[in-house]
C-alpha cells in the first residue's frame, strides 16, 4: 500500500532491526543465520536476544545492529521491525521509527488500528506461502522463517549467495537439509522481488571491517577459556544466563578432553543440587589440587556467599562465574545488568574482599578465565569473574581467541614431596615466609610424614592449629590484607584512554559498558567535548584508576544497576570524595546506548557550566 | 577431659605393615566432653585405618560442623583434615574425590549437620554413590550450642531440659537405605568391637558406605527418658550379627556355625564376613534392611551391624566416566588443547 510519509529513512550500512518472533518456532536460528550473513558481508553486526522467561509460546525478540563505524554496542531506535508474532504486534509496530519500515505476514489482512502513516508495510504472506509448499506442519512453521530471511535478502541487498553458502555449512553431515532450506530462501526473495521495489531505502554493503575477527558469545568463550586454562572439574547448578557457561566447557571438554586410548574422561562435571552445592564442590576440588570453577549468575552469589568467606578465609582458591542478570531477588531473569558487583565485592560475613575481573569481549572473557585459575593459585583465594547476559548470550563480534605456546599455568606456592623432605623446620600452612601475605600449601596426599595440615573456618595460628587468641586473628586478618596489597600487582589493569590528550573530563566504565561508551565518546569528540577513559578490569583497584580520577576534574562512571555500585566501591575503598564521580545508570534491563551516555554527560556539563575546553588553554571549572 | 597429652610412648608398640605405630595415626587431644562418644569414634577409626595400613597421608578427612566436626583434628593427625561449612560436608568431598580418586576420603558428621542443615546435600552424596565414607556421630542434639533437640531425636525423648521431643525423628540409616545408599551400617559408639569392623568394611566398599553410630552426649542428653542415652541404648540394642572385615591377603580363620552367615567379597578381593544373629536379614536386599529395622523398631529395639552392602557398586568417577588417574596429577600438556586447535576454534566463529 502507498501513503505519503513525512519522513524516510535512507541509509546504507546503518540499520536496526528487529525480530518479534514466538519462542520455540525455530526463529532463533533463522535469525542467527540473518545476523551471520552481514557478518561474512564484511559489516559490524550486533545481534541481541533480548528474551522472556518462558519456553515456549510467548514473543521473543532478536534485534541486529549494523554498521559501518565497528560499534557493537545499542543504538536504540527500530529501522525495520519483522513482526511475525501476532500476539505482540500491536507493541511492535509502535516502536518503529518514523520512515521505517513493518514486514508483516499479510496471510490475514492487518487489523486497521495498527496502521500507522509514518511508516511503510512490507506484507509477506508466509503463512500461504508455507500452506501451499510444505505438507509437513513442522516445516511450515519452520520455514516461515527462513523464507522471511530470504524476503529481506532482496529487500535490503543482502548477498544471496552469502546465505546459501552459510546454509551450506549448517547443514553439513545432513545434505539432504540444504535444498529445502535454500528453497525457502529462495521464495521469500522472489516474492519480495516480483512485489516490492527491492532495494529499499535502508540497504547493506559488502565492506572489509570483519578483518580476522569471530562471532562468538561470551558464554562460550569462558568455556573454551576453562579448558584451554586447564579445569578438570567443574560443580554447577542450572541458571539462566550462566547456564551455557558450563554447556560450552563441556561441549569442548567432549571434544579435546577425552584419552583416545581409555576414552575415559579428564575432566569431571557434577550438576549439583543446589549453588551452595555447586561451590563446595569446586573448593573441595581446589583445595585437593585441581583447577576447579563454577559459573552462576545473582541468585546463585547469594547462596555461595557463606563458602566464599570460607575460602577467602582458609585461602583456597576458587574461579566463580558470575554472568549477571537483572536483580534483585529473581528480578528479570533474562534481562542484562551489571548490578552484583557489591555482592561480589564483599560476599560473606565478616571482613571479607574479593578480587574480581571484569572481562568486555569475548576475547577477554577467553583470557580472563585462564587467567582467573592463575590468580585464584596465586593469591589462594576466590576470584570472580563478572560478565553479564549481554555479553555472555550475544554472539559478539571479538579479536580472535588466542593463546601464547609458551605461556604455563602459574599453580602458585605449593610444596612438593620433594620440598617438604627437604624441610628441617616445621611446615607452617599460614607463615609469610616471602613478605607478600601469600603462605605455602601443600596438596593433601603428598608426603606420607610432612606438610599435612588441618584447614578450617575457625581462627588458627600459622600452623593451621585452631585458636582463639585475639593477636593471631589479628596478625592473620592483616596478612591477608597484605595479600589484598599484593593482588594489585597481579590483577588485570585498567584500559586507559587519553585520546582527550588531557581532557578534564574522563569516563570510568566496565565490562558491557565499554562498546555503548567509546561510541559516545566518539559523538561528544565530534560536538568539540574531549573525553578520556579508563576502563576498569578489576578489583581490588589498580593505582593507575586512582591516578586516572585525581587527573581529571570531571569524571563519570557509567554504570548498568540503579546503585551506582562500583563507584561505591571506588568511594570506599580509594577513599574518594563521593561528589568526584558522576554516576550515568543504566538499569531497565537492556544494555546501555551510546545516545544515552551522551546526553547524560551532556547535561551534566550543562548544569556544571563547564566549558569542555583541554585543559592546558583553559582554568579548571568543573568543581564549582 | 584432660587437657595434657602424654608423650611416652612403650618403645616396642607394634607397627602395622607401612611401620607406622597406632599412635601415628592418632590426632591432637580432644575439647569435647569427658565421655563423648564421639571420642570412642575417633579411637575406633584410629584403630581401624591403624590396622588397615593404609599410610595416613593418603586419607582425607572432611567434616562440617558442630560437636562431631571438631573430631576429625583428634584423630588422623597426619592426613590432610577439612572442617568445612555447616552441612556442606559432601559437596567439599565430592569436590575433593573429583579431583584426586586415588585417596581414601573420611567425612564426618553429626546428626544436626545431616538430618537437618545438610540434608540435601547428604541426599545427593548418596544419590551420586561417592567413594567415601560417612560417619554421623548421632546424639540427639546440638551439643555446641547447648542441647537443643536434631531431628533424629526420637518422638518423645527427652533432653536434659526435660521437655520431650514432639516431632518424628529422621531415621538416616532408613533415608539412606531409600535414596540407594550402597552400604548402609548402624553401630554405637561404646561397642568398639563392632564398630572397627565396620569401619574397615566401609573404607574397602567401593562407594557411598554410611554408618550411622549413636553416640551418646554426656552433657545434654545422656539423662533419664532420653533415647540416645547410654543407659538407654545399652539396653535397647540388637545386632544384625558379628562383622568380620578380611583383607585380601588373609585367610579366613574364624569359623562360623554353618547356615548364618554371609560373606561379601568387595573389588579388591578382600572379603566382608558378617555372622548373623538374625536369619531374616539378607544384606544384599535394601528391602530386607528396611523391613527388618522396622520390625525391631516396633518392638523398641534399635538394630545394629551391617544392615546392607552391595557388591558390584560403581562409584561416582565410574558413572561419569573419568580418568582412571587423578585429575589433579594431569599436567598442562594433556590439559591445554593448543595453539593450532584453538585456531580451528576460531574458524568455527567466522
Amino acid at each position: 500500500m502507498t501513503m505519503t510519509m513525512k519522513k524516510t529513512i535512507h541509509s546504507k550500512n546503518d540499520l536496526v532491526i528487529k525480530f518479534a518472533n514466538v519462542n520455540g518456532t525455530g526463529s532463533a536460528s533463522a535469525n542467527n543465520l540473518f545476523a551471520k550473513a552481514l557478518f561474512r558481508m564484511g559489516l559490524s553486526v550486533s545481534p541481541k536476544n533480548i528474551f522472556p522467561s518462558n519456553i515456549q509460546g510467548l514473543p521473543t525478540w532478536y534485534e541486529v545492529r549494523v554498521n559501518d563505524k565497528g560499534y557493537l554496542g545499542r543504538r536504540g531506535g527500530i529501522d525495520i521491525a519483522v513482526c511475525v508474532n501476532p500476539q505482540s504486534m500491536a507493541k511492535d509496530i509502535k516502536e518503529v521509527s518514523p520512515g521505517g519500515y513493518v514486514v508483516y505476514d499479510n496471510t490475514k489482512p492487518l487489523d486497521l488500528r495498527l496502521m500507522r502513516s509514518d511508516v511503510e508495510f512490507i506484507g509477506l504472506p508466509l503463512t500461504q506461502i508455507c500452506l501451499d509448499e510444505y505438507q509437513d506442519p513442522r516445516q511450515r512453521q519452520l520455514f516461515k522463517n527462513v523464507i522471511y530471511v530470504g524476503a529481506l535478502a532482496a529487500l535490503i541487498n543482502i548477498d544471496f549467495e552469502v546465505l546459501t553458502s552459510l546454509i551450506g555449512e549448517q547443514f553439513k553431515g545432513k545434505e539432504k537439509l540444504i535444498a529445502p532450506n535454500v528453497h525457502a530462501l529462495d521464495l521469500g526473495y522472489q516474492y519480495a522481488k516480483n512485489h516490492f521495489t527491492c532495494p529499499l531505502r535502508i540497504t547493506v554493503e559488502r565492506r572489509d571491517n570483519r578483518g580476522d575477527k569471530i562471532l562468538i558469545d561470551g558464554n562460550t568463550a569462558i568455556g573454551l577459556g576453562a579448558v584451554f586454562g586447564g579445569a578438570t572439574m567443574a560443580g554447577w547448578y542450572p541458571i539462566t544466563p550462566s547456564t551455557s557457561v558450563i554447556e560450552a566447557f563441556e561441549k569442548y571438554c567432549k571434544r579435546l578432553r577425552v584419552d583416545a586410548g581409555s576414552g575415559k574422561k579428564n575432566y569431571a562435571i557434577v550438576q549439583a543440587e543446589d549453588e551452595l552445592a555447586a561451590i563446595g564442590m569446586v573448593i573441595g576440588a581446589s583445595w585437593n589440587g585441581a583447577r576447579a570453577f563454577t559459573a552462576t549468575s545473582g541468585p546463585g552469589i547469594s547462596l555461595m556467599s557463606e563458602f566464599l568467606g570460607l575460602a577467602y578465609f582458609a585461602e583456597i582458591p576458587t574461579v566463580l562465574v558470575d554472568v549477571q542478570r537483572t536483580g534483585p531477588s529473581t528480578g528479570m531473569p533474562t534481562r542484562t545488568q551489571q548490578s552484583d558487583v557489591i555482592a561480589c565485592a564483599y560476599a560473606s560475613h565478616g571482613d571479607t574482599k574479593h578480587v574480581l575481573v571484569f572481562p568486555a569481549t569475548p576475547k577477554e572473557c577467553f583470557d580472563m578465565t585462564a587467567q582467573a585459575f592463575d590468580l585464584a593459585e596465586q593469591l589462594q583465594t576466590p576470584v570472580i569473574m563478572l560478565t553479564d547476559l549481554d555479553l555472555g548470550m550475544n554472539d559478539t563480534m571479538s579479536e580472535p581467541l588466542e593463546w601464547d605456546e609458551a605461556r604455563a599455568y602459574e599453580r602458585g606456592k605449593v610444596y612438593s614431596a620433594e620440598q617438604l623432605e627437604a624441610m628441617s623446620e616445621k611446615f607452617g600452612r599460614y607463615i609469610d615466609s616471602d613478605g607478600d601475605g601469600i603462605p605455602y600449601r601443600t596438596y593433601p596426599g603428598t608426603h606420607p610424614t610432612k606438610g599435612a595440615f588441618f584447614t578450617r573456618g575457625t581462627s588458627r595460628d600459622e600452623y593451621a592449629i585452631y585458636t582463639e587468641d585475639g593477636a593471631e586473628y589479628v596478625r592473620n586478618m592483616k596478612r591477608l590484607l597484605k595479600k589484598w596489597e599484593t593482588a594489585k600487582s597481579y590483577v588485570p589493569a585498567p584500559v586507559i584512554d587519553n585520546s582527550g590528550k588531557g581532557s578534564d573530563i574522563g569516563v570510568l566504565h566496565y565490562g558491557t559498558s565499554m562498546a555503548a561508551t567509546l561510541e559516545a565518546i566518539d559523538y561528544l569528540a565530534q560536538e568539540g567535548i574531549a573525553v578520556d577513559s579508563c576502563r576498569i578490569r578489576a578489583f581490588p583497584f589498580c593505582k593507575a584508576v586512582e591516578e586516572f580520577i585525581e587527573q581529571h576534574s570531571t569524571v563519570f562512571i557509567v554504570e548498568q544497576n540503579r546503585d551506582a555500585q562500583m563507584r561505591s566501591l571506588l568511594v570506599n575503598e580509594c577513599e574518594i570524595n563521593p561528589k568526584r564521580i558522576v554516576p550515568i545508570l543504566n538499569f531497565d534491563g537492556m544494555p546501555v546506548t551510546a545516545k544515552f551516555i551522551q546526553q547524560a554527560i551532556n547535561s551534566r556539563l550543562d548544569i556544571n557550566k563547564v566549558t569542555p575546553i583541554r585543559k592546558n588553554t583553559t582554568s579548571n571549572k568543573a568543581e564549582q | 577431659m584432660s587437657y595434657i597429652k602424654p608423650s611416652f610412648r612403650h618403645p616396642e608398640l607394634p607397627v602395622n605393615e607401612l611401620g607406622f605405630t597406632q599412635q601415628q595415626y592418632e590426632g591432637s587431644l580432644s575439647t569435647l566432653c569427658a565421655g563423648c562418644g564421639h571420642d570412642s569414634i575417633s579411637g575406633a577409626i584410629t584403630k581401624a585405618i591403624f590396622e588397615l595400613s593404609i599410610a595416613p597421608h593418603n586419607i582425607a578427612k572432611l567434616s562440617g560442623i558442630g560437636c562431631s566436626s571438631k573430631t576429625p583434628t583428634y584423630f588422623l593427625g597426619s592426613s590432610h583434615g577439612f572442617n568445612s561449612v555447616h552441612g556442606r560436608m559432601p559437596s567439599v568431598t565430592t569436590g575433593a574425590n573429583a579431583a584426586n580418586r586415588e585417596m581414601v576420603y573420611i567425612g564426618v558428621s553429626g546428626d544436626g549437620d545431616t538430618a537437618s542443615i545438610g540434608m540435601g546435600q547428604f541426599a545427593h552424596a548418596v544419590r551420586r554413590n561417592l567413594n567415601m565414607m560417612y560417619i554421623v556421630m548421632n546424639n540427639g542434639c546440638y551439643g555446641l550450642t547447648k542441647g537443643q533437640d536434631s531431628a533424629t531425636s526420637d518422638i518423645g525423648s527427652k533432653s536434659k531440659k526435660g521437655e520431650p521431643n514432639p516431632f518424628e525423628p529422621i531415621d538416616l540409616a532408613s533415608v539412606a537405605l531409600q535414596l540407594g545408599a550402597t552400604f548402609v551400617a548402624r553401630s554405637f559408639s561404646g561397642d568398639k568391637a563392632q564398630l572397627v569392623p565396620l569401619i574397615k568394611a566401609a573404607i574397602a566398599h567401593q562407594g557411598f558406605a554410611f554408618i550411622d553410630v549413636i553416640s551418646p552426649c554426656v552433657t545434654f542428653n545422656n539423662n533419664p527418658g532420653s533415647t540416645k542415652g547410654y543407659e538407654f541404648v545399652r539396653e535397647h540394642l540388637a545386632a544384625t550379627g558379628t562383622v568380620d572385615y578380611v583383607p585380601m591377603k588373609q585367610e579366613i580363620k574364624t569359623e562360623y556355625a554353618p547356615g548364618s552367615s554371609t560373606e561379601v567379597t568387595l573389588h579388591d578381593g578382600s572379603v566382608v564376613h558378617l555372622h548373623k544373629t538374625d536369619d531374616k536379614l539378607d544384606v544384599s536386599s535394601r528391602r530386607s534392611a528396611l523391613a527388618l529395622m522396622q520390625e525391631y523398631k516396633a518392638e523398641g529395639k534399635i538394630l545394629t551391624g551391617l544392615l546392607h552392602m552391595e557388591q558390584n557398586s560403581r562409584d561416582l568417577h565410574e558413572t561419569i566416566g573419568s580418568s582412571n588417574k587423578a585429575l589433579r596429577s594431569l599436567s598442562e600438556n594433556e590439559l591445554c588443547p593448543g595453539t593450532a586447535i584453538l585456531g580451528s576454534i576460531n574458524d568455527s566463529f567466522r
